[in-house]
């Protein structure tokens, strides 16, 4: 099973990037998760460029998105919402609407932040953007706020409910994608 | 208004009538906000049976067949926040008791969306039979009833500004269905 992990954060030391890599430490057997790093490379959404073949670095995107069978998103909180470029970067992956590569799929959000809140809001916002694409947005959220005190630079979560929480939604990811597998079957 | 009586098919004409998917119509419609969300499915296939003074009227559509007039929001309809359409594919009707009196019909049945069954009475008209020009029996019947969304598990909303929410519950069923005697 390969769960795509996308970080709404194109900071190198990025706290959400590093949540993902806690959360690849702490995954159930037979399940990888790959950080994707394309998000800096994506375009400004322009329909006029959104026609076929797709620009090089949103078909890579899409194809990302395509091959895995889930997604686990950490999101930062800007002004109290998402992100612009991921929200952008959503935006392509979420055309042509009605074979999107979102469509189905199982997601999980996460979020990290230096203040109290954890990213709370953002991470609403971002539920709200990937149900609207049609994704299937499984229950579970860890709000990490204090994120500097809380995660080290390997990727560690000092943090034990946090930790606990991570591990909580990866597995309501896999649950949510072994689901799918049986519906196909 | 004349009381419905028990089950008196003998008014409705014996055979068996399958839906004339072309010409019928099969559609919800839900209070949004301001005014009327309005939706439908298609296409939609549907028998009426009726034999030895007995009638029974069943149906089914597919959620991936729901029309809306902006195609983007189809995509978040078949999600799991509406009608989850890759675990619960099917939409299905049984009557159970279809009642006639005149040319009004109320039809008692199970309605299945979402994966969940919940009883429901559609009213309506039966139109006069008439042959086509094409020598084909035909009959009309509309049906109209009430359900509410979050019993079948569809509970999407969006809170207003005033702590009201956008979408209501109750959404009216509205079929048009045109019948041709096989």
């Amino acid at each position: 099973m390969k769960i795509l992990g996308v970080s709404g954060s194109l900071r190198a030391d990025s706290h959400n990037t590093a949540l993902l890599r806690c959360a690849a430490r702490h995954l159930p057997e037979g399940v990888e998760l790959e950080v994707w790093d394309g998000l800096r490379d994506i375009p400004p959404y322009d329909e006029d460029d959104d026609v076929d073949p797709a620009p090089q670095a949103v078909a890579a995107f899409r194809a990302a998105l395509a091959g895995a069978d889930a997604v686990l998103f950490s999101t930062p909180e800007y002004n109290s919402s998402i992100p612009g470029q991921l929200k952008n970067a959503l935006d392509w992956a979420s055309r042509p609407h009605a074979t999107n590569v979102l469509r189905n799929l199982p997601v999980a959000v996460v979020g990290a932040s230096t203040g109290a809140f954890g990213a709370v809001w953002a991470q609403a916002e971002l539920r709200k953007v990937l149900a609207a694409a049609g994704a299937r947005v499984v229950d579970g959220e860890v709000i990490l706020g204090h994120a500097h005190r809380k995660l080290d630079g390997d990727g560690v979560l000092l943090d034990d409910e946090a930790r606990a929480q991570l591990v909580e939604v990866i597995s309501a990811l896999a649950d949510a994608v072994e689901a799918r597998a049986a519906v196909a079957a | 208004m004349s009381t419905i009586e028990s089950t008196n098919a003998a008014v409705l004409p014996a055979g068996t009538w399958q839906l004339d998917p072309v010409h019928s119509q099969v559609g919800f419609a839900v209070k949004y906000m301001v005014g009327t969300f309005r939706g439908s499915f298609s296409p939609v296939a549907a028998t009426l049976s009726v034999a030895d003074g007995r009638a029974s009227l069943t149906g089914e559509a597919k959620a991936e067949n729901v029309k809306v007039q902006e195609p983007s929001l189809i995509s978040h309809l078949l999600s799991p926040d509406f009608f989850d359409a890759e675990r619960t594919p099917d939409l299905r009707f049984r009557s159970t008791d279809v009642r006639v009196d005149g040319d009004r019909i109320a039809v008692d049945g199970e309605l299945e969306i979402k994966g969940v069954t919940k009883p429901v009475t559609l009213t309506g008209d039966v139109g006069e039979q008439i042959t086509d020009p094409y020598g084909r029996e035909r009959i009309g019947i509309t049906l109209a009833g009430t359900i509410d969304r979050t019993e079948f598990g569809i509970n999407w909303n969006n809170p207003l500004p005033s702590g009201k929410s956008a979408l209501a519950n109750e959404v009216t069923l509205d079929a048009e269905l045109y019948l041709v005697k096989e």
